[in-house]
């Protein structure tokens, strides 16, 4: 196969020699104090800069490790041609969300981790590239909105705002069909306004990816619990929807189950987050949710995920006195983007590895003092080949602590499972659908994100909803043809 | 954006609110709550539902002020709008043929109880109401409660309405007089628990309906769990209601102090320019019902 004509005058060699463009972030001295975004993203000559140095690989293993398969070689040859608003729209064509994705990705284990240069250096920069393209759109308030197909006259209703709803209704809008997104909470977005905190993904954005879709069509409407407000059978029996997608995510805090758990100042992951972002309490009291007092306070998050970071760094925020991560295991197994425990380290918050609490500890007036431990080791590898943590005899210590955040998973909600006859779930609570179509044990009934897979990734939820809408698309166009014995009727006839 | 579409003063520092909610009026059954945002920097606060018309798309809810969002709630007026309600949430008060059935219930608490007493009595049982409050000026529904109860004692404090003294005074001396099949207790936490501690050594099944602090109100953060069996339980889908004898309440007072300073310093700043307040709610609420305006216009 030829290469198409490149916009990149360098040859190969001098292009692997082109070091890899640092990104522009906050001070960690002063970040570590406000809730601003911490990276400041790419100007345009450093996006140039940086795609400068892809070698344009013939079989570009970035393209195969992204989830959503972005054509990343064509995006940065349209970068280098000058044209952003052109690779913003590359980008879109397989990724709907892409200044959300290029900043919450954990593009590590994906696009980066499949750049060729990696495998001597350090890989191209796609994620900030991604972001730049993006933003730039945003920006200078220009948006290629695509040509809807004419109405198709069907109607889908989306259960949740989340990533997969959000992709869905981006190509199901395109399709021509009438899409209503249901969310629960007062805000859209899902974990990218209740959880992501503002310093790593501004709020701003989501709402005008969501604005973006408003326009194209898609109606929201916010304070709907499904199961509770309306259940499936009544979103189809009587109001016309014809197909429904459920992406309501891994919405149940996982506590430990440990004594004192009850303790004010200890908190579920979910809970701090929702406070803080979603109800916006560190702004208190311009705003009226309260939050626990993390000011002058230690404050330890137990987990190791993009969760407990998030929560971690935000209780720094809040001007904790001392902000801590404790985990079960070690660095190596912490499932967070690198990025962002190079972040929180950077801005002073302590790691702790290879401890699990045992009981929280509270004065008479029920308020948190402190939290006894205890150590633990890599014991042999289980089947799975992980070496599980095992509990050190003996190594119990207590440490004070005045604001406790668990952040050790999720579960699934069961609030939809159990209001809806006929649909499936798996042994662990989650929504049963096939792998192909997404489809559920429901006709008409598609399931995505989270609430399928369990807790994973923004740009997994999202692949998710596309994938739905196709098969949502061909289920549609199937209500319109006759039924095989229909067909047999007629001819019959 | 919801509508109030009546307000009317109940009693002092109580106002009752008759809102425009089609969708949680024609699903709400006794027992269960909605949580209401009231502006865009408000907090969400659970209310119980205390009636509803599902003709007409509307839920009654009944409000104490007493924390800084149910100070400014009672300020507001027919005509005016609330940010946000969802509902119905929680499970819905068991309702079965039971027998004899008290339902005691202190200050705004009567509002919550009575459309289960109502229930309760439609499903056959007999309802004995025992109705509180500190003073007769902070009593509520006294006339609807006797309309659905068989029997119904009212009580103040200060006797300065009804009989003088305490409702489980008057809950003793029930249960010594008849049968009871069923107790059910609504009002504040140290009431429940005193019921909770008469019943409990009798047998009497007894069901309290807890008010903990809430925020999404449908499992997701855990805020609102209570100690109940002790176990931990989310009072928001796995309540309200709870069989009282397995009740921590001491765990739920304490946590529902949680938040005491904060509340303090958001009652203070209120109460330093309660007009400013109001006014603010109310242009911003105007703002996003033209803002919603344009969105319903621009897909006609
Ligand atoms: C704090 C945190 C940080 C994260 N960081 C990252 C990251 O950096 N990178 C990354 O890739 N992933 C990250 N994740 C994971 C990622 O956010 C999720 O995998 C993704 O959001 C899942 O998308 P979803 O659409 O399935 O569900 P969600 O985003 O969970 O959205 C579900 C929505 O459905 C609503 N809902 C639930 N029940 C109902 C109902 N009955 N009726 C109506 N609406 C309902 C919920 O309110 C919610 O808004 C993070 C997760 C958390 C919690
Ligand atoms: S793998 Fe790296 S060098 Fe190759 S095309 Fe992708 S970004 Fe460019
Ligand atoms: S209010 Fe959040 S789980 Fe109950």
């Amino acid at each position: 196969m030829t290469k198409p004509p490149s916009n990149n005058p360098l040859p190969n060699k001098e292009r692997i020699k082109l070091p890899r463009q640092r990104v522009p972030e906050q001070d960690p001295q002063v970040r570590a104090h406000n809730f601003q975004e911490v990276n400041l993203g790419f100007p345009a000559e450093q996006a140039r800069q940086e795609s400068l140095r892809c070698i344009e690989c013939n079989k570009p293993g970035c393209i195969d490790l992204c989830p959503v398969s972005v054509n990343v070689r064509a995006v940065i040859d349209l970068i280098l041609a000058g044209d952003y608003l052109g690779a913003a729209s590359k980008v879109r064509e397989d990724n709907a969300l892409p200044a959300i994705t290029g900043r919450v990705c954990p593009v590590e284990d994906q696009c980066e981790s499949g750049c060729v240069l990696g495998k001597k250096g350090e890989p191209v920069g796609i994620a900030y590239l991604e972001r730049f393209v993006a933003d730039w759109e945003r920006e200078t308030g220009q948006f290629g909105s695509p040509v809807a197909a004419p109405a198709t006259g069907k109607k889908v209703g989306l259960i949740g705002s989340g990533p997969a709803s959000l992709a869905c209704a981006g190509d199901l809008i395109q399709m021509g069909h009438q899409v209503h997104v249901f969310e629960a909470l007062h805000e859209l977005g899902g974990v990218l306004v209740y959880g992501i905190p503002e310093f790593r993904l501004p709020k701003d954005i989501v709402r005008h990816e969501i604005d973006v879709l408003r326009r194209r069509g898609v109606v929201f409407e916010t304070n709907v619990v499904v199961g509770k407000t309306v259940t499936i059978d009544e979103l189809m029996q009587e109001e016309g929807f014809n197909a429904i997608f459920i992406a309501t995510g891994a919405g149940l805090p996982r506590f430990l189950n440990v004594p004192g758990e009850h303790f004010n100042g200890v908190y579920s992951a979910n809970e701090f987050l929702t406070r803080v972002n979603l109800m916006r309490a560190y702004r208190f009291p311009e705003y009226d949710e309260p939050l626990y007092p993390c000011q002058d306070r230690d404050v330890i998050v137990v987990g190791g995920g993009n969760t407990a970071m998030d929560a971690v760094r935000s209780a720094l925020r809040l001007g904790a006195k001392s902000a801590s991560i404790y985990y079960r295991r070690t660095e190596k197994e912490m499932p967070a983007r690198v990025e962002e425990v190079h972040h929180a380290k950077d801005e002073g918050v302590h790691f702790e590895m290879l401890v699990n609490p045992v009981e929280f500890l509270g004065d008479e007036k029920g308020n948190l003092t402190s939290v006894k431990c205890i150590r633990q080791e890599l014991g042999e590898p289980d089947d799975s080949g992980r070496r599980s943590p095992v509990p050190i005899k003996g190594s119990e210590f207590v440490v004070p602590c005045h604001v406790a955040i668990i952040a050790a998973g999720t579960s699934a909600n069961p609030l939809i499972q159990s209001t809806t006859p006929g649909l499936a779930v798996t042994k662990r609570g989650y929504i049963a659908a096939k792998e192909d179509t997404l489809a559920t044990s429901k006709p008409g009934v598609f399931a995505g994100g989270d609430i399928v897979t369990g807790g994973a990734t923004v740009i997994l939820a999202m692949g998710a909803g596309r994938k739905a809408a196709k098969a949502i698309n061909e289920y549609l166009k199937g209500l319109d043809e006759p039924k095989p014995e229909q067909a047999q009727a007629t001819v019959q006839a | 954006m919801f509508e109030i579409v009546e307000a009317r003063p109940l009693a002092r520092g109580i106002k009752q609110f008759v809102i425009k909610a089609p969708r949680i009026a024609k699903k709400q059954r006794p027992g269960q709550f909605i949580i209401v945002r009231l502006d865009e920097s408000g907090e969400r606060i659970p209310l119980t539902i205390a009636d509803a018309d599902p003709q007409a798309g509307t839920i009654t809810i009944c409000v104490q002020a007493i924390g800084k969002t149910t100070m400014l709630m009672n300020m507001l007026e027919k005509g005016d709008f609330i940010l946000d309600v969802v509902g119905p949430l929680g499970k819905p008060s068991e309702i079965e043929q039971f027998g004899t059935t008290v339902v005691v219930s202190g200050s705004v608490g009567t509002a919550m109880a009575y459309p289960t007493a109502r229930e309760l009595k439609r499903a056959g049982n007999k309802v004995v109401s025992i109705v509180g409050a500190r003073s007769k000026d902070l009593l509520v529904l006294e006339d609807e409660v006797r309309a659905v109860s068989d029997k119904t004692y009212v009580l103040t404090d200060d006797g300065s309405w009804g009989e003088k003294g305490l409702v489980t005074e008057r809950l003793k001396q029930v249960l010594e007089s008849c049968k009871v099949d069923l107790v059910l207790a609504v009002g504040p936490v140290p009431m429940m628990r005193a019921v909770a501690n008469l019943t409990a050594p009798l047998g009497i099944k007894t069901i309290v309906s807890l008010n903990s602090i809430m925020v999404d109100g449908t499992g997701m953060c855990g805020g609102c769990r209570v100690l109940v069996n002790n176990s931990s339980q989310f009072a928001c889908v796995d309540g309200p209601d709870f069989d009282a004898a397995q009740v921590n309440f001491e765990v739920l007072m304490q946590r529902n102090n949680m938040y005491r300073e904060q509340e303090r310093t958001s009652i203070e700043l209120l109460q330093a320019d309660p007009g400013a307040e109001l006014k603010k709610l109310r242009e911003e609420n105007a703002r996003h019902a033209c803002a919603l305006d344009a969105v319903e216009a621009s897909h006609d």
